[in-house]
């Protein structure tokens, strides 16, 4: 019967991982109460807070919630719907009505076709995920320049740092427009050059992310181009 | 199985002919994340069984006749390569590795939490490059390992172990010389934290006393494979300069 070492440093669950007992506590994602103990259902980073002990996973899925900001990959057009790849289990559907253009019936291809990226919001998603996106909104948009890149969705909130604070530093020392969406793909825009900058900075995130070596790397080249 | 002719399996020191004890386990190691292009893998090497497993998903369940409204399905395919032995074994699906495809799906589904992806399906590929008897454990532990590398939630992580018997004798972990020519061969999936067993196979007879002996060879067996899956999943990720 194994334990996680207990220490202030992050402790590395594994399933069926006993990770404490549960009175006074509520468990949280990645957890389940069991016998009176907690016992961790995902390998990942043990998390505590506010009484709620779960675990932060070092893989997973995209799970889609409404309001989500996705960039999805258009994967089929109907006459009156668009169904998006959103790195999902599940395709995501976008109706005519909720696109930012006025569309007739029948002219959805003239809008987005296959293959074509746009950034939208989740409008809602019920419990057997069907999922309806919706493109009306603040800089909701068909992305028609720069490109996407993919990233694991567990290392998002690494890539924007708090309050946004790492996408913003990358994005001044990079002087590109970078958008970290939800689902796990980030839209970059910029010139050639700096975009090849961003994607290498990117890839050391998801090479080298559970080690602490991409934000060295944003300070390395934050330090460079302060040089140059 | 039932002991064919005379093959002598025991050796007179009471050691096995490769030299184990009776109730020792063959060299297990256990590396996590080998595939790059997988959601999760794991490679096992157990004796001279290797087995990789990858598990791709969740994504939605094609056909959608397999869909279920309330739970993923688990989709195994296991399969031995046609190297894997040393007659070549014919590629493709046959009998058995349906049977073992099915029974390793049962057996993952009582531990993965299937009920939190609806109407999606998590593959799960088993891929056997050398066989030494005992390839269904190793697989289902390679499986295990590749479903926590995938992020897939479960109540704990599976494992694959056998005991059986030879000359009358109670032993852990039946090589291929034991497993052609032994009288009964006893694999199970086991639940390491909880104790419970989500699997169990037997061929050949075995009485009650010899039955409970073979379980605890095999509850041992578990606890130390499972010990090797939590450090191979944990050299994966754990942080530091390596």
């Amino acid at each position: 019967m194994s334990e996680g070492q207990v220490g202030a440093e992050q402790r590395l669950v594994t399933p069926g991982m006993v990770i404490g007992p549960s009175t006074g506590k509520h468990a949280g994602s990645g957890a389940i109460a069991q016998n009176e103990e907690f016992i961790a259902t995902r390998l990942g980073w043990l998390n505590e807070q506010n009484d709620v002990v779960s675990v932060r996973p070092i893989n997973s899925a995209y799970m889609p919630r409404s309001g989500d900001l996705i960039v999805g990959v258009v994967a089929e057009v109907r006459n009156n719907l668009w169904f998006f790849d959103v790195n999902g289990p599940f395709q995501a559907l976008l109706p005519m009505s909720l696109a930012p253009w006025k569309v007739e019936f029948g002219s959805t291809r003239q809008h987005l076709g296959i293959g074509d990226a746009a950034l939208a919001r989740v409008q809602e998603v019920d419990e057997a995920h069907n999922m309806v996106l919706t493109m009306k909104g603040i800089g909701l948009r068909r992305l028609n320049e720069g490109c996407v890149i993919a990233i694991p969705v567990n290392l998002i909130d690494t890539l924007r740092g708090e309050n946004n604070s790492m996408v913003s530093r990358i994005r001044d020392l990079s002087d590109c427009r970078i958008i970290v969406a939800d689902n796990g793909r980030v839209w970059v825009h910029g010139d050639a050059d700096n975009m090849f900058t961003v994607r290498g900075l990117i890839q050391t995130l998801v090479d080298e992310g559970h080690m602490n070596n991409f934000e060295n790397a944003v300070h390395a080249l934050e330090q460079q181009r302060g040089e140059n | 199985m039932g002991g064919y002719g005379d093959v002598k399996l025991l050796r007179d020191d009471g050691k096995r002919l490769d030299g184990r004890t009776v109730d020792e386990m063959r060299p297990v190691s256990i590396e996590a994340g080998v595939l790059p292009a997988a959601d999760g893998s794991a490679m096992v090497t157990h004796g001279l069984n290797v087995a990789v497993a990858a598990v791709y998903g969740p994504m939605e369940a094609h056909p959608r006749k397999i869909q279920r409204q309330d739970r993923a399905v688990i989709d195994v395919r296991y399969n031995m390569a046609p190297f894997s032995t040393g007659d070549r074994i014919r590629p493709g699906f046959n009998r058995r590795s349906r049977e073992i495809s099915k029974v390793t799906a049962e057996a993952l589904e009582s531990v993965v939490l299937v009920e939190r992806y609806p109407r999606s399906k998590i593959r799960v590929e088993i891929e056997i490059l050398a066989a030494e008897a005992g390839t269904r454990c190793v697989g289902l532990t390679a499986a295990a390992v590749a479903l926590a590398d995938a992020g897939i939630p479960m109540r704990d992580m599976i494992v694959g172990v056998a005991s059986g018997k030879i000359e009358d004798t109670v032993v852990l972990d039946l090589d291929k010389a034991e497993d052609n020519y032994g009288q009964a061969d006893l694999p199970v999936g086991i639940l390491p934290n909880t104790g419970e067993i989500a699997f169990l196979q037997m061929d050949g007879d075995l009485s009650i006393e010899e039955f409970n002996l073979a379980m605890k060879y095999n509850f041992k067996a578990a606890s130390e494979i499972h010990v090797l899956m939590v450090d191979a999943l944990k050299r994966r990720y754990e942080r530091g300069d390596n």
